[in-house]
């Protein structure tokens, strides 16, 4: 069983995805995040790889990216920072992050580094649906990863029937139409959420976008099996001396004490 | 659709370029503009009324100038399509006649725009006010600096010029925050982009727009000479709004040597340029697949030139396709070459151009001429803008 699969058959409800930018705030951050993620209750970490032009992202995410690529962060020193990864860590890791790095560094190439050093899955936002089943797909399967794509408030019933038959792992369901980081208004979110429950989709639903404490947490998972929280999370390391502790006091908040 | 030079295959791609690379946010607005373009733009009632604003409004069409001392000096036949006598000084104002009376079809009410040399901003702005739009104008801040009168226009013209703070702080800033205002605003927006970039149907439906430069080309160059076809057809590329424009009904004519020359900046091997075909290799930038300036890491480099308008790090997926497959000649203008033509074009035939199109005037210089050519040159833009930059070089 992978190890996505494993977390949504032992948990049907608030499965928390935490969202960290690799090599922010310091470049060899990205470990040390990791296993606080894992050691404070996380059920799943969301690692961005920086990119220059993150359209889907707020400034919050953004400014991130900036600081790591500053930092030095790219896909070939994220590989090798990972490679030690699955020696300590259980915890799933979806990749999450934008084409054009990937194509850069190879398609193929990235999805068998990627599966070499134990990441589950990848979120690319910028992947058409059509590309996808044209080219890509085939080569994500073949490497083992799962592939989660992205439906909004304003996706239509038969294309998140659609998506989700091409997603595995989970659906991530964007809880507004807006860039990462927005405020999120609960009413609206509410009857998309229970609709997408009603549709009894293939795959568990995390919804992102605006979840940011305990509780939106709590209001994000009333339909679905879980959230994503991003934007709040980076915020909260922005300033941090010590990550490992500013992890455990972020998580207390959102999660109460493990 | 068929894929020729001219036009895309339905998934948007020309050759190995084009696409929609487009975040799911964005894929209803997409969706709905590419299921509708065609049929919209086919309307005779849609067309007549983007017919009536080019002639009535715009001052369409525009003169197709035989430049004698010009021609003189090369030895040839030159021929200059007059873009700059456009109302608002340059081509842009074909493509945003066209999009706001679509968005207006398609029920949008508010309206953004990415700019960069600020006259994509001001035909945006114009058109707004035409039509009593809402209209929100991003600009990187860098260029709003060095475009001050034409952030005055817009500002005049009841816009909102919004600064660009992230990355170089230039056109490709302002395009991401335009996308990114447009994930945000999913229902009541409609995106002008300004030239032949973005997802599928973008670069269709911006080149159908500024076609009509091609379109008369040919006409006029049929009344003044008896023949359709000239031996030349040049312009300058950023994105590649008026190159498409001025190359569109000549694509499928083989005779016809198509010439985009790209803004080399302080020179295509110094770090500071904007030659993308030159130094660009196949990347993904602003929702389509194309050439790209980027790191080997794939992050996107910051590009240079002189002229706001050419200052970006790809170009329309059309002319990557042009490049690659031998259609078109692709050559650069450095600054310093283009702000010597500005200023050659100005004394030598009363025209002061946009620092764009002295790009294109530039590669004059780069081309053996012969008696029997007949070259257009489309002089896209009026140089009004860049009296400041001109004026640093009088006074120096």
């Amino acid at each position: 069983m992978t190890r996505l699969k494993k977390v949504f058959n032992t948990k049907s409800s608030k499965v928390l995805n935490v969202y960290c930018t690799a090599g922010y705030p310091a470049l060899d951050s990205t470990l040390p995040i990791i296993a606080a993620l894992e050691k404070n209750g996380a059920d799943l970490v969301e690692l961005g790889m920086p990119y220059s032009d993150p359209l889907a992202d707020g400034p919050v995410i953004q400014e991130s990216g900036a600081r790591a690529l500053e930092n030095g962060m790219s896909i070939e020193v994220l590989f090798d920072q990972l490679k030690s990864l699955r020696a300590t860590s259980n915890i799933p890791v979806v990749l999450m992050g934008y084409m054009n790095p990937v194509l850069q560094y190879g398609f193929e190439k990235f999805c068998a580094a990627a599966a070499a050093v134990g990441v589950d899955g990848l979120i690319l936002p910028d992947m058409p649906a059509y590309e996808f089943e044209a080219t890509y797909g085939a080569i994500v399967k073949k490497h083992g990863l799962d592939f989660i794509f992205l439906v909004t408030p304003e996706t239509p019933t038969e294309r998140i029937v659609y998506l989700d038959s091409l997603s595995s792992g989970f659906l991530y369901a964007v809880s507004a139409s807006a860039t990462t980081g927005s405020a999120l208004n609960f009413d609206a979110v509410d009857a998309y959420l229970q609709k997408l429950k009603q549709m009894r989709l293939i795959n568990p639903i995390l919804v992102g976008f605006g979840v940011k404490d305990a509780a939106s947490f709590e209001l994000a998972s009333r339909h679905t099996a879980g959230a994503i929280i991003g934007s709040a999370y980076i915020k909260a390391l922005e300033n941090s001396v010590d990550v490992t502790s500013t992890t455990a006091q972020f998580l207390s908040s959102v999660i109460g004490q493990k | 659709m068929q894929q020729t030079f001219t036009n895309p295959n339905e998934h948007g791609y020309y050759g190995d370029f084009g696409g929609a690379f487009i975040p799911e946010m964005l894929f209803a607005n997409v969706a709905q503009l590419k299921s509708q373009y065609l049929q919209i733009m086919d309307d005779p009632n849609f067309k007549e009324e983007v017919n009536d604003l080019l002639k009535n409004y715009v001052g369409r069409p525009t003169p197709l100038f035989l430049a004698k001392r010009l021609s003189e000096q090369y030895g040839t036949t030159i021929y200059l399509k007059r873009e700059d006598l456009c109302h608002t000084g340059a081509h842009k104002i074909n493509n945003t006649i066209g999009q706001i009376i679509l968005a207006q079809k398609l029920g949008k009410t508010r309206i953004i725009a990415e700019t960069g040399a600020g006259q994509h901003g001001v035909a945006t702005a114009t058109v707004c006010a035409l039509k009593g739009m809402e209209c929100i104008v991003y600009m990187g801040e860098k260029d709003i600096e060095r475009q001050a009168p034409n952030v005055a226009r817009m500002r005049m013209l009841g816009a909102t010029v919004v600064p660009a703070t992230s990355g170089s702080k230039t056109l490709k800033d302002a395009t991401n925050e335009a996308i990114r205002d447009w994930i945000n605003n999913p229902t009541n927006t409609h995106y002008i982009i300004g030239s032949v970039v973005g997802p599928h149907p973008y670069p269709d439906m911006v080149a159908r727009f500024q076609s009509v430069i091609s379109a008369e080309i040919r006409k006029q160059l049929l009344a003044q000479t008896g023949t359709e076809l000239p031996t030349h057809v040049i312009a300058c590329v950023g994105g590649g709004s008026n190159a498409a424009g001025a190359f569109y009904h000549f694509l499928e004519e083989p005779s016809v040597q198509i010439v985009a020359v790209e803004a080399a900046g302080h020179g295509v091997q110094t770090n500071m340029s904007a030659a993308t075909t030159q130094l660009g290799t196949p990347g993904i930038l602003h929702g389509s697949k194309s050439l790209l300036m980027q790191t080997q890491d794939g992050q996107v480099i910051e590009p240079h030139s002189i002229s706001a308008g050419l200052d970006y790090p790809g170009i329309g997926p059309m002319h990557a396709n042009l490049y690659s497959t031998g259609r078109g000649l692709f050559l650069s203008a450095t600054d310093d070459e283009a702000m010597d033509a500005a200023f050659h074009v100005s004394k030598t035939e009363g025209i002061i151009p946009a620092l764009e199109t002295a790009h294109a005037f530039a590669a004059l210089d780069q081309i053996k001429w012969k008696p029997s050519d007949t070259v257009v040159i489309c002089l896209s833009g009026r140089g009004d803008k860049d009296l400041s930059t001109y004026m640093q070089k009088l006074d120096s």
